[in-house]
């Protein structure tokens, strides 16, 4: 049998894919690298695109498609750490700013609520003044 | 018999709410099973990448990245995870309770805080005791993704790395088992060293791009999947608190049913007793 490497694909959300194989290929910043087993240990960041798994053994290959994410080498184990969202500074940058003026929002309802309460109160004492006049006026009437 | 109608229209309405409170518990159980098996599912992620980063820090201890330094604590930021919905007993007052009390310590001390809000009791409670809330994500659902979470995240992490905060917390449940969950406040950031350092044996690696740019994007990522971590278990925590706190209502609901149904029976017989002597009397009079 020929050699094999461990390959663990996981996602902050949960494991992709984990076993055996006798190659890795993944999108390295810097262009494809093919992993074989005992390759010197290498962290990469990895850009959008598709991590192939080679089973060996006539098995089918396996196609993982990652949004971008690290790859780690060990000599005898490779770790695909995926990210499931796709990923750019500006985006994230985007991300931040929207997260940022939810809260400011958030902040902004606050005094409204703050306001419709307060002018809630101001209508329910007009309206008991209202009603006393109306029963002072019935009573001067009878 | 004025009373029995009126118990009668009582009793109905419990046993509706008890229907109500009893679909909800059902419907707390199966979540929570998922909630669960999703909070398992986060585990290797976070484990692989510690794994990885107290492989870079015994390779480069001379490297010291701005999250694992320690600074000097004027400013403070939590990252609060809480449930959307409520009803689900004291879950999120009991967070609230024991943040508060650590809030008042830091404020005594004269140490300002800032705030980020995930779920909508956190944003509803800590702006109404006015709080600098500075991001906030609200409606995650049951199966939260990460990317609802960068923003928020990086808001506070852009905030440490410029020097306006000097250190992270996270708030959020604790999931021991079904019955208990524990509040806890855990430090973020800077990252407590002992948690990168347990390893065996090492190695240095070869960087691509480089050793800095890696370690970057990886630290960042390591504080999100941890902050994924606790919104994931705090929904695993909402849904068996509900789940408890239905399954109580339920009880309860059935009790009272008991006890009206006792005294509408009583009612019942006291009417029919009266009938009867009414109609004795009335014949005994002809």
């Amino acid at each position: 049998m020929a050699m094999t490497i461990h390959v663990d694909i996981v996602s902050a959300e949960g494991e992709i894919f984990s076993g055996l194989a006798e190659m890795v290929y993944a999108p390295a910043v810097m262009g494809e690298v093919g992993i074989a087993p005992r390759h010197t240990p290498l962290v990469t960041r990895l850009k959008p695109g598709e991590v192939r798994v080679d089973l060996g053994d006539n098995k089918e290959m396996q196609h993982f498609y990652v949004s971008g994410g690290i790859l780690e080498v060990q000599p005898h184990v490779v770790t695909v750490l995926a990210d499931t969202a796709i990923r750019a500074t500006d985006l994230d940058e985007a991300a931040a700013e929207e997260a940022k003026r939810r809260a400011e929002d958030a902040m902004a309802d606050r005094s409204a609520e703050f306001e419709y309460a307060k002018a809630q109160a101001e209508l329910a004492e007009a309206v008991a003044q209202l009603r006393a006049i109306e029963r002072i006026r019935k009573g001067k009437r009878t | 018999m004025a009373g029995a109608k009126e118990i009668r229209t009582q009793i109905a309405s419990i046993k509706n709410t008890s229907k109500i409170t009893k679909a909800m518990e059902m419907v707390a159980a199966s979540k929570m099973r998922k909630a669960q098996n999703r909070m398992a599912a986060t585990r290797p992620y976070a484990d692989k990448m510690r794994n990885v980063i107290g492989h870079l820090f015994h390779a480069h201890p001379e490297y010291k990245h701005t999250f694992m330094i320690e600074r000097e604590v004027k400013r403070v930021g939590y990252i609060i995870v809480s449930s959307d919905r409520g009803l689900c007993g004291g879950l999120n007052n009991n967070l609230f309770r024991k943040l508060f009390k650590e809030m008042k310590e830091l404020r005594d001390s004269g140490t300002e805080v800032d705030f980020c809000t995930i779920g909508n009791k956190a944003l509803g409670f800590f702006s109404r005791f006015g709080g600098n809330i500075v991001s906030q994500a609200t409606h995650l659902g049951d199966a939260p993704h990460i990317e609802d979470l960068i923003g928020t995240v990086k808001v506070m992490l852009d905030a440490y790395a410029e020097g306006k905060i000097d250190r992270i917390y996270i708030a959020y449940n604790n999931f021991v088992n079904t019955m208990t969950q524990s509040p806890s406040v855990e430090q973020l950031v800077p990252i407590p060293p002992k948690e990168v350092e347990e390893l065996k044996h090492h190695w240095d690696y070869i960087y691509e791009p480089d050793s800095k740019d890696v370690l970057d994007n990886l630290l960042g990522r390591y504080v999100e999947s941890l902050v994924y971590q606790a919104v994931v278990e705090n929904g695993a925590c909402e849904q068996s608190a509900r789940m408890v706190a239905m399954k109580s209502a339920s009880d309860n609901a059935g009790e009272l049913i008991n006890e009206l149904q006792l005294i509408y029976n009583k009612a019942r017989q006291a009417a029919i007793t009266q009938e009867i002597s009414e109609i004795v009397g009335g014949a005994a009079a002809v």
